[in-house]
């Protein structure tokens, strides 16, 4: 109950800019699996992030969209700091992680630390050079699970929950270039599934792929919602509408907009918004 | 909490795990850096009070502290002359043809495949081709020319290797604007293509000489005297025509030669002998490797801005 | 017609002037030029087995290939000739086996050192000394093998000889080894950064990344390198001719000296070798030997390499 109470203090802390059209009319706001504070990052000496807020609500789709150059990939990456890998990155703020409120940003947080919390699928599907099964179970290893029979247990449950395990449970040791891009991406789905992340991080994750493995992992996305929460970047506004509960609109590295779905796509309280989501710039 | 409490341990093991390797990746590094430098510790050591001009000039003797290198400066610097002018035209016409020319066939394949192979066959084969084809074959004997067409061949891959990269990072545009121009293809290569590649090409022709001037087995193989006492005829003479071609055909010796046949006698003395023909070999091959690395490094500097 | 092209020329003038005219010319006289250029490398590669095959003809015609093939002694000097490459085969793939246990492991350290932990900036100041040990004469090598490491080792090895396939075998290793880096560390870098990112996201540490993603995803690429190395040491001449002196000896031993393939023909090549005689006919014979090991070798890193290239 704590964490509820603190989702709201926290929300109500956030009335003023960027602007938050505030659901009050539906249900009680629902638990916060992360709040990012007034969060800034620079690529050396260029800052791509000027002081984002917004809750992740828990196990619920959150969408990021605006266009190209927004910041919205830079945020998402900043969830799991992939943005270490690259020299002359700098963060500041804070981005706290339930339930034990790490700052995933902090300087004093290892990255891998973060990186074993939060898990991501990448814009274009990129399986190990490894098998199917070695791809999925490669996390569990990293977690030191190696007992055979748990790690084939999570391999088949993660490789269920990807729905994609009718599809390859009799060529498990094939090849993972073997498989469709899709495939290949629900694979990549079922690998950051494996060692049960506290969030799911979706970096554009079907803009390589066709329209009928597009409708496949947002349908997977659907039941997914259940056990994680996601977090996904997209500059599809229509798949933004089907498949995500609240999605925060970004420009020029602001968070413009922050709200539900449904609200923020219907009648939302900027401008700016209004002109984007109906086409009229971006 | 467990849970956390088991994720910091598996973050302490995986920062050790890469503190481990990075350390011993230094360790490995400096191995291979104390190498270098005690080789040229040992030469510098074993050879530097050897050179003088006496030693410069004086032709090889019984006697170590006598023997000299001026029959194998001079040989190497004739058949490097040899080596460079038959090298790097043919290199950059071959590999011009390569980058620019070569239709995707079966013929531009087997090119490929040959370059490529003719670059990893061992140089004493090239020594065996040239003893067998040129000395015996062709009946040319051991002679500076011989050993300069050998040597070129040797160094041939690399100067095609070096050509193809240099004419790949030449931007597409570049060659659009000169076709649109109306310039034909040779035009186009002539006047645009080979000027922007010219430094990585000039780049690839000083590690292959470098190769070259260390070469010894291909002319141990051809035949080549290790005790010479006399230079060849001079390029240059006062009546006309004043070109003299006659040193083409002179028996000759080059300095890993002497060096060899030096380090292959049981006395001391000529042991600094091949010490100080060593450590002037070093210094040309690693002055010029250090040229050809600058080069390269300002070549990459211009490309980036 | 004019010398060159004018404003204002009709198309039917500019068809026939003799100024494109002779572009055209030049232009194609240069494509056949540039082919000659290209093909020279075919007729190389034709040439040496030309001449490897005719000039050991002779060997060939009166040893039979079966005895030496199996014959255990090389003894072409001695009155009672002996025809067996075996002592001299077992020497290059002895001193090629010393170079490859020194030079893998070093090489897979350096190249993943190299390509995943290095800032670029320490990278872009260490490949240059790398070159720098790349261009050291091979005869220097020989040199310090034979009268620096040599003696030095003698102190810790009980029981090697002034001349021995160890030094020199280690020696090579040293000299391969920026070879080995320079080609491994190229195919790991050619791994694409999405796939390390992926590797990164499940929170591998750079150690693991590195070994479980890859140097699986360069395989190919770093084989090629190990192949092409190996074909290296075993061609390699200068530094077994002088540090691992030049008697065939069929030996399990490493401490002992032995002639290589290499270091016979430069043996041979020394003295004085009538065009045509049984002994000339030798060195081809040898020759031919090792141009096959090491045209194997060179063949399968290329269409490895090439296939590496094309995963990517």
């Amino acid at each position: 109950m704590s964490e509820l109470k603190r989702a709201s203090t926290f929300l109500s802390d956030n009335s003023g800019d960027p602007t938050m059209t505030q659901a009050s009319t539906s249900e009680t706001p629902a638990a916060i699996r992360a709040d990012v504070r007034d969060l800034k990052f620079w690529y050396g000496k260029f800052q791509a992030l000027n002081g984002v807020s917004m809750p992740i609500h828990d196990r619920k789709v959150t969408a990021i969209i605006g266009p190209s150059g927004c910041g919205k990939s830079t945020l998402l990456r900043c969830f799991n700091r992939i943005h270490d890998l690259y020299p002359g990155v700098r963060y500041e703020g804070e981005i706290n992680l339930a339930p034990e409120h790490i700052n995933l940003v902090a300087k004093g947080i290892d990255p891998i630390l973060v990186r074993l919390l939060v898990g991501m699928v990448f814009q274009k599907p990129n399986p190990f050079p490894k098998s199917i099964f070695e791809n999925v179970a490669a996390g569990l290893y990293v977690r030191g699970i190696r007992n055979k029979s748990e790690v084939e247990g999570r391999v088949e449950e993660a490789l269920r929950q990807a729905a994609i395990w009718n599809e390859v449970k009799d060529r498990l040791n094939k090849p993972a270039f073997e498989l469709s891009g899709g495939q290949q991406q629900r694979l990549c789905i079922a690998r950051a599934l494996a060692p049960k992340p506290k969030l799911l991080l979706l970096d554009e994750p079907t803009s390589a792929l066709d329209p009928i493995a597009t409708a496949k992992i947002e349908e997977l996305m659907d039941s997914l919602v259940k056990d994680v929460t996601i977090l996904i970047v997209t500059h599809n506004l229509a798949q933004a509408a089907r498949i995500s509960k609240y999605t925060a609109f970004m420009h020029m590295g602001n968070l413009v907009e922050f709200g539900e779905t449904e609200q923020l796509f219907t009648n939302p309280a900027v401008t700016q918004t209004q002109d984007y989501v109906t086409g009229r710039f971006g | 909490m467990a849970g956390e409490l088991n994720e910091r341990r598996i973050v302490a093991t995986s920062k050790a795990q890469d503190l481990v390797f990075a350390v011993l990746g230094i360790i490995v590094l400096f191995f291979a850096m104390a190498m270098l430098a005690t080789l040229v510790a040992d030469l510098l050591i074993d050879g530097l009070s050897r050179i003088d001009m006496q030693f410069l000039t004086d032709f090889p003797s019984r006697r170590p502290s006598q023997a000299g290198i001026l029959s194998a400066w001079v040989g190497t610097t004739l058949v490097m002359f040899v080596t460079a002018l038959l090298a790097i035209p043919l290199g950059v016409g071959a590999g011009l043809y390569l980058e620019e020319y070569a239709p995707k066939n079966w013929l531009s394949d087997l090119i490929e495949i040959n370059v490529s192979n003719l670059a990893g066959v061992p140089s004493i084969i090239y020594g065996l081709l040239a003893l067998g084809f040129f000395v015996y074959g062709l009946g040319m004997g051991q002679t500076v020319l011989v050993g300069g067409m050998v040597l070129a061949l040797l160094i041939l891959p690399i100067v095609v290797v070096a050509t193809r990269e240099a004419v790949r990072a030449v931007p597409s545009g570049l060659r659009e604007s000169a076709y649109g121009l109306g310039c034909n293809r040779w035009q186009v290569v002539w006047s645009y293509v080979l000027p922007s590649a010219r430094p990585g090409i000039l780049t690839g022709a000083i590690v292959g000489l470098s190769r070259a001037i260390g070469e010894t087995a291909p002319i141990i193989t051809i035949g080549a005297l290790t005790f010479i006492a006399f230079l060849p005829p001079s390029p240059i003479q006062a009546s006309p025509p004043f070109l003299n071609f006659d040193w083409l055909n002179s028996p000759f010796t080059v300095m890993p030669i002497q060096m060899f046949n030096w380090t292959s006698r049981p006395q001391a003395g000529f042991h600094e002998n091949a010490a100080a023909t060593g450590v002037l070999l070093l210094g040309m091959t690693l002055v010029m490797n250090g040229f050809a690395i600058f080069l390269r490094y300002h070549l990459r500097k211009g490309l980036r801005s | 017609m004019s010398q060159s092209l004018d404003e204002g020329q009709t198309f039917a003038a500019l068809k026939s002037s003799g100024f494109l005219r002779r572009g055209r010319v030049v232009a194609q006289a240069m494509q056949i030029i540039l082919f000659a250029c290209a093909a020279l490398s075919v007729f190389i590669t034709g040439a040496i087995l030309w001449v490897l095959v005719s000039e050991s003809w002779l060997f060939f015609s009166q040893i039979p290939l079966v005895t030496f093939l199996t014959d255990t002694q090389w003894t072409p000097a001695f009155t009672n000739a002996r025809y067996g490459i075996l002592p001299l085969l077992s020497a290059t793939l002895w001193a090629a086996g010393i170079a490859m246990a020194v030079a893998t492991p070093l090489g897979l350290v350096l190249s993943v050192y190299l390509s995943e932990f290095a800032q670029p900036r320490v990278r872009e100041v260490l490949k240059p000394i790398l070159e720098m040990l790349a261009a050291v004469p091979t005869v220097v090598f020989g040199y310090f093998a034979l009268l620096f490491l040599t003696p030095l080792a003698k102190q810790f090895i009980p029981g090697l000889s002034g001349f021995n396939l160890l030094v020199p075998g280690f020696v090579m290793g040293i000299m391969i080894l920026p070879y080995v880096v320079s080609i491994s560390e190229d195919a790991m870098r050619a791994v694409p950064m999405t796939l390390r990112e992926g590797a990164f996201a499940l929170g591998m540490s750079r150690w693991r990344t590195a070994f479980s993603v890859v140097i699986p995803g360069a395989f190919s690429g770093v084989t090629a390198a190990y192949l092409l190395a190996f074909a290296r040491a075993v061609g390699e001449t200068m530094v077994v001719a002088i540090a691992a002196g030049q008697n065939p000896n069929l030996t399990a031993d490493p401490r002992e000296g032995a002639a290589t393939i290499t270091a016979y023909i430069v043996q041979m090549s020394l003295g004085d070798l009538p065009h045509g005689s049984l002994a000339y006919s030798t060195i081809f014979a040898t020759g031919l030997v090792l141009f096959l090991i090491t045209l194997a070798f060179n063949v399968l890193g290329f269409f490895l390499r090439r296939k590496f290239r094309e995963a990517y």
